[in-house]
């Protein structure tokens, strides 16, 4: 009876995690299968296509993933340096009594669902940008800013943690040659912690790509590619978001999901990247 | 200028960009943080609790129907995603070790963990509401369960890893078999912990919006019924907020200052106990 139940307990946990497997293998089949209408009419032309018409059958995926980029990268270069700003502050400037509370309302920040963050941009950042650059303020400019205010704490923290696994002695070490406190963290902290920092900005890299709902209230899903910033415009997330639930043709959803399945193939190579490359986990023993 | 006074004096304006993005960046965050107090201070009433969705224009409206659409959607995923998580880390940390199995799937569930919510929100469209034919309050359970199980069984196998090997084998001496061991001495030791990833996972998945468009929906009154469509706070909140009507972008803000505040408690909840059992 012991045995037998010992045995239950096990096939029944390694039937939990091997469903892991099986439920992202079924994803991928599923989005794959449902995207086969549109592959089969678009072919390649689906990404570098930029007409998206759905009256006329027409999708071209090239101004969604353009979009996806831009913003990302809008996002990127304006939330790496605050990051870092933040973090050697943490880690290395700030006194310690202003250490913890700093650092735990960044990481508690980090936990504010997103679809606040894209409120908060459509109410207030929305007019900001408008006053600022002029257009109607719903733009590309809006979203990668929004988007990198969404991201920053959860880089800040593990920007922060990857600064901090530096070995105190390496530090005291390079302070008792008589470095200043930059020279320190240039030559010290920063390499000893690059790996951990690069992954960490990758990581964002990734969330931010697929992020929906900060983006969502202040891109205005406008399928049209513009080297204007303060132009509306549209990535994979927002168009899926605001047509999902309007498509009324076969193919229309089709197209949908082919665009489902390339931000996930697009996501997981970057998310891939970051844990392979540069955040090979280490088990705390 | 000599090369010391050089270095001073890079050094100082290192420091002080450094002290400015950190007063910009946690700035940036506690203006929102502030908006959405005061907005959702401002828009808190005894009807947002009672009362229903409104056609705009009516006094008594509120948001009944999305808190308790809410906590139905999120209790469900809990009750399906919770167990499941914990088992699969289970078999991780005591059975799978550092097997090629165990580490593939650690690594897949990794990537799943970042992965964008409105992905699985398609493929729950595809594999539930398309074939039901209608959205439902289980197509948006389903497809959170999918997004807390890698969170829970993250934190379960990290916390069960900790549980020292000294009191597995102390339990294996005196005779008992595996499962046993598992859940009767590593399962006590490390209680706080997976308590932990439990309400993380729940505070992670509650904020979830993406998922929800297309598969719970939405429903402008009381429903509660898992098979119909059913509101929920985050859905309310982007379908309020984008509506020019005023009344209605008040309740979002409610929504948003309410759902904001369940999460915060939950996560620092979740790190008083860690806190807590650090202090042990």
């Amino acid at each position: 009876m012991r045995i037998l139940i010992d045995k239950l307990f096990l096939h029944l946990s390694k039937l939990a995690a091997v469903a892991i497997l099986l439920l992202v293998a079924w994803i991928f089949t599923v989005l794959f299968l449902n995207s086969i209408d549109s592959m089969e009419v678009f072919g390649l032309d689906f990404i570098t296509e930029s007409k998206w018409a759905p009256n006329l059958e027409k999708f071209g995926a090239l101004p969604a993933v353009y979009g996806s980029v831009v913003s990302t990268f809008l996002a990127m270069l304006f939330a790496v340096p605050l990051a870092i700003g933040v973090a050697i502050f943490l880690s290395e400037l700030a006194p310690s009594r202003l250490k913890a509370p700093v650092g735990v309302s960044i990481e508690l920040l980090a936990a504010i669902p997103s679809v606040i963050y894209g409120m908060w941009g459509l109410f207030y950042f929305v007019p900001i940008v408008r006053e600022v650059f002029g257009g109607i303020g719903i733009s590309m400019l809006t979203a990668g800013i929004v988007l990198s205010i969404m991201i920053l704490p959860f880089m800040a923290a593990v920007t922060r943690d990857a600064m901090n696994t530096t070995p105190d002695i390496l530090k005291e070490s390079a302070y008792a040659l008589g470095g200043t406190k930059w020279d320190v963290i240039k030559d010290i902290v920063i390499p000893y912690a690059k790996a951990g920092i690069i992954g960490s900005f990758i990581l964002a890299l990734g969330r931010a790509i697929g992020e929906t709902m900060a983006v969502t209230f202040v891109m205005g899903n406008v399928h049209k590619i513009s080297l204007d910033l303060t132009a509306p415009a549209t990535s994979i997330p927002v168009t899926l978001a605001n047509e999902f639930t309007e498509a009324d043709t076969e193919l229309y959803y089709s197209s949908l999901f082919e665009l489902s399945l390339l931000l996930l193939v697009i996501s997981f190579t970057i998310i891939s990247i970051a844990k392979f490359y540069f955040l090979r986990r280490k088990r705390i023993a | 200028m000599t090369h010391t006074q050089k270095r001073i004096i890079t050094n100082r304006i290192v420091m002080l960009l450094s002290t400015l993005s950190a007063i910009a960046g946690i700035g940036f965050l506690f203006w929102i943080l502030s908006i959405l107090v005061m907005n959702g201070v401002d828009a808190l009433s005894w009807d947002i609790f009672t009362q229903e969705g409104a056609p705009p224009g009516y006094e008594e409206s509120g948001l009944k129907h999305a808190l308790i659409g809410q906590l139905m959607i999120v209790g469900v995923a809990t009750i399906f995603g919770v167990p499941i998580g914990i088992l699969a880390g289970t078999y991780l940390s005591e059975y799978a070790g550092k097997s090629k199995l165990g580490e593939t799937i650690r690594d897949i569930s990794d990537i799943m963990m970042s992965a964008p919510s409105i992905v699985i929100g398609a493929f729950v469209y595809a594999i539930v509401v398309a074939p039901m034919g209608h959205f439902s309050g289980w197509a948006g359970s389903i497809a959170l369960t999918i997004i807390m199980i890698p969170i829970i069984l993250r934190t379960t196998d990290d916390m069960l890893h900790l549980v020292s090997s000294t009191l597995r084998e102390a339990a294996y001496a005196l005779g008992a078999p595996k499962y046993k061991v598992i859940t009767q001495v590593v399962y006590r030791g490390a209680k706080t912990g997976i308590l932990t990833g439990v309400l993380l996972g729940v505070a992670r998945v509650a904020g979830e919006t993406a998922p929800l468009l297309f598969t719970s929906f939405n429903d402008n009154f009381l429903n509660t019924d898992m098979r119909e469509p059913m509101a929920s706070l985050t859905v309310t909140m982007y379908n309020y907020a984008t509506s020019p009507y005023e009344d209605w972008q008040k309740l979002g803000w409610a929504a948003a200052f309410i759902l904001s505040m369940f999460i915060l408690s939950l996560n620092i909840l979740g790190r008083l106990f860690l806190l807590k059992k650090k202090g042990n």
